[in-house]
């Protein structure tokens, strides 16, 4: 690993800095051989076939959401956080341990404009891709080849983000 | 069985089922569920080019990577063998709207008129497949996630913040939806 004066390498700084702007990150202390982590496919899979049937994925469900002509975005998104919501309240009520013992950890998330800023530009970008990342993937594989072109972009864009970060306000 | 599988789901079905990653990611490993910062772990391993943003040990994301791998692979299961076979029902107003922009194809989940490759080469379609997945790269990383990492994990944990970036998202969808994409239609 190099080291400069904005990186170094211990475990725990490793861990601030992929929490930069990012909500969701491995929060786990163990290290496990590879093929632990088949179960994210498995899950990923499980989610892609509900992300199509729902057709949360289609360009279509998301411009109707925007025109506010269907419940339906609106129901998925909201029972989905309402189960969140509650597994997440289960959790910390019963200090469940994950399935190798470790405690669960949650991390608070400060406040920054970025979140307002970026908000609102993804949502822009959200409209006209009528799709967000996850279905951007999901999109893919069923499919529509064109939209790596999509994938390719926002790689782009998030690298110009990390270029510019310092000198955006936030 | 699979004929009923094969309909479109309704959200009372397809919204806890996603909520439910919450919990599974949580309990199979102490993962927070998320996907935009995936594109930021594929600049960290193809293009670090020493932004300290992407300067971290990328590989203990790996799983992240993995279960984006599992969206694609689910994606195109569903497309294989869990087709509806009819199109997509629309809103009235709305299929009015895109007959005025030449879109009539419902078959496929993505119009067909706006995302292939040809279409990259007009005016809309430039604006839509790069502008529109630039932004949404930029805006995203920006925000800090996007609608899993903060509208689902991040308001399932009562993160205040995430709701300000799920009230923006909102609001800048809106806006484009309504206001800006009729004329970026037009192109």
């Amino acid at each position: 690993m190099t080291e400069n004066k904005t990186t170094i390498s211990s475990f725990d700084t490793d861990h601030e800095v992929r929490a930069l702007d990012t909500m969701c990150i491995n929060e786990s202390h163990l290290t496990h051989k590879w093929y632990h982590n088949i179960k994210y496919i498995i899950v990923g899979i499980l989610f892609g076939i509900v992300f199509v049937k729902a057709e949360v994925i289609s360009w279509f469900r998301i411009q109707e959401m925007f025109r506010l002509q269907s419940f339906h975005m609106f129901g998925v998104i909201g029972s989905a956080v309402a189960v969140g919501v509650l597994s997440v309240w289960l959790i910390k009520r019963y200090k469940l341990k994950t399935i190798y013992g470790e405690q669960i950890e949650f991390h608070p998330k400060k406040f920054n404009k970025g979140q307002i800023y970026g908000g609102l530009l993804f949502g822009l970008g959200w409209a006209m891709t009528g799709a967000c990342p996850g279905p951007l993937f999901a999109q893919v594989g069923t499919g529509a080849l064109a939209v790596i072109v999509t994938i390719l972009s926002a790689v782009a864009g998030t690298w110009v983000y990390g270029y510019f970060r310092d000198r955006l306000p936030h | 069985m699979l004929e009923i599988i094969k309909q479109p789901w309704p959200w009372y079905i397809a919204g806890p089922l996603i909520g439910l990653t919450v919990p599974a990611l949580l309990l199979l490993g102490n993962k927070h569920f998320g996907i935009s910062a995936n594109l930021r772990h594929i600049c960290a391993a193809c293009v670090p080019a020493k932004v300290p943003f992407f300067k971290y040990d990328w590989k203990k994301e790996i799983w992240n990577l993995l279960f984006v791998l599992g969206i694609i692979i689910g994606g195109a299961i569903a497309a294989s063998w869990l087709q509806n076979p009819s199109a997509i029902e629309l809103h009235p107003k709305l299929a009015e709207e895109l007959a005025g922009y030449g879109i009539t194809n419902y078959e496929s989940l993505v119009p067909t008129e706006l995302f292939s490759f040809q279409s990259l080469f007009t005016g809309r379609g430039f604006l839509i497949m790069v502008v529109g997945g630039f932004i949404v790269g930029f805006g995203t990383r920006y925000a800090g996630g996007c609608t899993s990492g903060h509208s689902i994990m991040g308001l399932s944990n009562l993160q205040w913040p995430s709701l300000v970036a799920t009230i923006s998202f909102m609001v800048g969808g809106f806006i484009m939806a309504n206001f800006i994409l009729p004329f970026i239609m037009t192109l």
